[in-house]
């Protein structure tokens, strides 16, 4: 065709990708995630484990960190809530995907995934008549254009004991920080045992209300414990962690010092009347696994 | 020495029982979660008869994951009973003495578990491939079309639980949490 041989890929640089590279790519990332705990999450736990005063806390913790390396060595699932899989792909715009619907794809990565990998299938089609679809599709996929040429596929497992007890509430900007603590704080706290503690709390700030969940949820996947690059971010995050740790929740909720791993707070623009503040939880089971194409 | 429990199970058993007590379940527990409860109880309101004893039973909150070759069943932990207490009440009534899961329980479940005599029992939360280990045997005997959340019977040994709230209604969250608490300055 005219326009595709004058403005074609090699014209103005773009590069193909077929989209059986998605499928295999999310085929292989479902499994890791949920056979291979990161490096990241195991280090938190081990440092949990200096810092936690209840034995009981302690005996905990060192049963994460077995069950882990039992999961790691026999390629086994760390919990059996293998959850419903949250795809994040950030496609490079110099990339033209080939071949297919690349919806189509992820989730015939996330069939192969689940069913190939004894995975559990914990996904209905229907939120009212709760159909079981058998093979854990569809995902719940989420695309981002960035520049470059790559496209990076990031897999989360997202078990719902933890995701059930998240929350959102549209603050006003005269709450400030103080709300925005008093908030996160509380949904820990009335969440209790039930999210698997200890947790990672993922926060959202800002945009407008789905903005602010997103955030919440990509929060989760930086590493376990990194602050915010923004001083008065890291600071907030700081303050709420320690207010959350005084809860006395401690792992599994049965009490102790340890009740989150870490605050992760994103933050986005938002209008001038609105302080929209999302909280994911994740359990201590922070199963993520990503690569590049 | 570690209390060891076989089902089924008595009403002088359980009632003998305190939160915080370390406990091995050996013998034979059955799973259920969200689905096969409900199922359980539409049965119940149409007056047919059950395809599983409730008398003297235990009920782990599982949705296991499938077994691989070799394997007698995937990662089985348990998952958050809260979800179960819209149910638990009515089987609770009809015989069934302990419950395995985590996490809190409602006000209406624990009435229950006092007046007629059941226990509360909780294992670790996300050690699904630690315990699997203990589970010997797996077979579903109820509601196969459910997929994880169909009933299985479950031949477990040295299963390890923790009396979460007893007979009496002692709540170990609620005592946990009180003793590990620091009040902001």
């Amino acid at each position: 065709m005219f326009w595709r041989s004058w403005w074609g890929k090699e014209g103005i640089g773009l590069r193909e990708l077929h989209v059986s590279r998605v499928t295999d790519a999310v085929e292989e990332l479902c499994k890791k995630a949920c056979f291979e705990l990161p490096e990241d999450v195991t280090a938190a736990l081990q440092r949990a484990l200096e810092e936690e005063e209840s034995p009981q806390g302690r005996e905990i913790l060192k049963q994460l960190l077995e069950n882990a390396e039992i999961a790691r060595a026999e390629q086994i699932p760390i919990c059996q809530d293998t959850g419903v899989a949250v795809v994040f792909l950030e496609i490079g715009q110099d990339v033209h995907l080939v071949g297919g619907s690349l919806k189509e794809a992820v989730d015939e990565g996330v069939r192969r995934g689940y069913v190939g990998g004894y995975l559990r299938k914990s996904v209905v089609r229907d939120p009212i008549r709760r159909e079981n679809t058998q093979d854990n599709t569809p995902a719940i996929l989420y695309t981002t254009l960035v520049p470059g040429d790559a496209v990076r596929v990031t897999v989360v497992p997202k078990g719902t004991g933890s995701e059930n007890m998240s929350a959102l509430k549209m603050l006003t900007p005269a709450h400030g920080p103080e709300g925005i603590r008093r908030f996160v704080v509380r949904v820990v706290e009335e969440a209790g045992a039930n999210p698997c503690p200890p947790v990672i709390v993922g926060v959202g700030l800002g945009g407008t209300m789905d903005k602010a969940a997103l955030m919440a949820k990509r929060a989760l996947l930086r590493p376990v414990g990194q602050p915010h690059p923004q001083p008065h971010l890291a600071a907030l995050e700081e303050d709420i962690l320690k207010d959350i740790n005084d809860l006395g929740i401690g792992p599994q909720g049965l009490g102790g010092r340890v009740t989150a791993l870490a605050v992760h707070v994103e933050a986005y623009a938002t209008h001038i009347g609105a302080l929209p503040v999302a909280v994911n939880l994740q359990c201590h089971a922070a199963r993520h696994a990503s690569v590049a194409l | 020495m570690v209390r060891r429990l076989r089902p089924p199970l008595t009403e002088d058993e359980v009632r003998s029982l305190r939160a915080g007590e370390r406990l091995y379940i050996d013998g034979e527990i059955l799973t259920g979660r969200d689905a096969a409860h409900r199922r359980l109880c539409e049965m119940m309101d149409r007056g047919q008869k059950l395809p599983v004893q409730l008398e003297g039973a235990v009920i782990y909150y599982v949705g296991p994951c499938p077994a691989k070759p070799g394997q007698v069943i995937g990662s089985a932990g348990p998952t958050t009973s809260g979800r179960m207490d819209p149910y638990a009440p009515r089987l609770i009534a009809r015989g069934l003495r302990a419950m395995i899961g985590k996490g809190m329980r409602s006000a209406e479940v624990v009435e229950a578990m006092k007046r007629h005599g059941a226990v509360y029992l909780v294992a670790v939360g996300g050690v699904g491939a630690l315990l699997a280990k203990r589970i010997k045997a797996a077979e579903v005997i109820a509601f196969p079309e459910l997929g994880p959340e169909a009933i299985y019977r479950l031949r477990v040994e040295d299963f390890p639980v923790m009396v979460g709230i007893d007979a009496n209604g002692c709540d170990i969250y609620r005592m946990g949490r009180e003793k590990y608490r620091r009040d902001r300055g």
